[in-house]
């Protein structure tokens, strides 16, 4: 399963896209179908800080509720208010339309820990 | 992993297939939500030959099948089948079953998770009466047929007269040199039957379903292990692992209609005693006032103090809100009580209400 070239991965599937200061977290496609059909996504408010190694949020599918993993720490500048509406952007669109939240984040080091494009669609496949 | 006798068709399909009890088994083919609303509207189909397949055979079968069942089980007739529970001397639900009368035995239908479990408690209970135990799970496959369509579609394909099979009724019948057990049951709420045939013979089986339906312009689609507990959540009724467990026993689970106290078996002391001083908590319904699911476990909490516990729970597609089902003390299992669920970071208001929570509109 091919995911984009410029998003860094997290072993539990959450993708983390850099752009300058602001990095997009969202869940990768994999993960969307694992949890089939996403009813609700608890997401942090906007200007509330995350912290690396924690959850930031929490999404539920028609069968389970998991945890978002937060890589980075830093502060949320905005949150997909779409999702509260049409959760099933995720499953549509988990790389685009159904992105999560943005952070502002001033260390980016975590970031380099995670995997490449490469290495997750390898561990994936697996 | 076991793998049941239409595996290629699932791989095949694409389903997204995971181990369930020890089977490599469909959650879903297409989405879940798409199985589920499909089953409401037209028809699915579910392999579910994970589940146990076991004769009873012999002059002591009945006696042995009514020490074992809390459901009466002696005065059944051929071509009926009763849902039943199965339980230890204190009452831990050991499984909920189907017991179907055959010409020339009775056939068990138990689940799978609980099959290996409850071969060897019947092995230890079955000491002298005159019975053979066979389990033919391995043998045979299973196909359950659910929808309001089911019954119409598959009465113009299939040898015998499916109008004339009661609810809760079986009946066999040969076809290509080999058996079939047809029963009109069903585990979603919905019309429709469950059929048992040789395991060679049900990849034929399904793709003559598969292809005459289609022809017929009501193509009858396959449903996964997913739609199938969404299903059953929404017709109130109870999985084992969630709503039964050893742990309880059958009227604590809200299934006191199959326990008959007039007759003797295994675990009769227990629930009458349970019946005569009334169960310490019991099984309700609750629709959540929230977008979020409560799941199996979470706390259901009043003035502050945790007194229940979830059992399963489900954004529901048919009603459009979130329902769960769990058990409270008996004070609080009034329609209408309002409670608490705790989800950790938040808590969910949640309402009392009857199960179960969807019924098949009436034709």
């Amino acid at each position: 399963m091919a995911v984009p070239q410029d998003c860094k991965y997290t072993q539990t599937h959450e993708w983390f896209k850099v752009e300058g200061n602001t990095i997009t977290v969202g869940i990768s496609r994999f993960a969307a179908d694992e949890l089939t059909d996403i009813t609700y996504v608890e997401l942090p408010e906007i200007g509330s800080e995350v912290t690396a190694g924690e959850d930031f949020g929490e999404i539920e599918s028609v069968k389970a509720t998991s945890g978002l993993f937060c890589a980075v720490s830093g502060k949320v500048i905005a949150a997909n208010e779409r999702l509260a509406d049409e959760p099933e952007l995720v499953n549509d669109d988990p790389f685009g339309e159904g992105w999560m939240i943005k952070i502002e984040c001033t260390d980016l080091s975590p970031l380099e820990k995670l995997l490449d494009a490469a290495a997750y669609e390898k561990m994936i496949a697996e | 992993m076991l793998q049941t006798p239409l595996i290629n068709f699932h791989r095949d399909s694409g389903a997204r297939l995971v181990d369930f009890a020890g089977w490599e088994m469909p959650v879903y083919y297409e989405g879940l939500i798409k199985e589920h609303n499909y089953t409401r509207q037209h028809a699915t189909f579910f392999d579910v030959s994970h589940m146990g397949r076991v004769e009873f055979r012999g002059d002591g079968a009945a006696d042995l099948l009514e020490k074992l069942n809390t459901r009466r089980i002696g005065n059944m007739q051929v071509g009926q089948c009763r849902y039943s529970h199965m339980c230890r001397e204190d009452g831990g639900i050991l499984d909920d079953v189907i017991v179907s009368r055959l010409e020339d035995c009775f056939l068990v239908v138990c689940n799978a998770s609980n099959r290996e479990k409850l071969l060897g408690w019947w092995d230890r209970q079955k000491i002298g009466f005159d019975v053979t135990i066979e389990d033919k799970t391995m043998k045979t496959g299973m196909i359950a047929v659910q929808g309001p369509e089911a019954m119409e579609t598959m009465d113009r394909f299939l040898p015998i007269d499916l109008g004339d099979l009661k609810r809760y009724h079986c009946a066999t019948g040969r076809a290509y040199g080999a058996d079939y057990v047809i029963a009109r049951s069903g585990y979603t709420g919905e019309d429709g039957f469950e059929v048992i045939m040789p395991a060679h013979l049900a990849p034929t089986a399904l793709n003559m379903l598969i292809s005459q339906s289609a022809e017929f312009g009501r193509p009858i689609k396959p449903a996964g292990l997913g739609a199938r507990d969404s299903l059953r959540t929404e017709a109130g009724m109870p999985l084992y692992g969630h709503e039964l467990s050893e742990d309880w026993d059958s009227i604590t689970a809200g299934q006191g209609w199959c326990v008959h106290l007039d007759k003797n078996f295994i675990g009769k002391e227990t629930l009458q005693r349970v019946k005569d001083e009334g169960p310490s908590k019991t099984l309700v319904g609750f629709e959540v006032d929230s977008k979020r699911t409560p799941r199996q476990d979470a706390p259901v909490v009043n003035n502050g103090e945790q007194v229940g516990v979830i059992t399963s729970g489900l954004a529901s597609p048919t009603l459009g809100k979130v329902i769960a089902m769990g058990f409270v003390p008996p004070a609080l299992s009034k329609l209408g009580t309002t409670v608490e669920i705790d989800l950790g970071r938040t808590r969910l208001p949640a309402i009392v209400v009857p199960l179960p929570f969807y019924k098949k509109p009436k034709k």
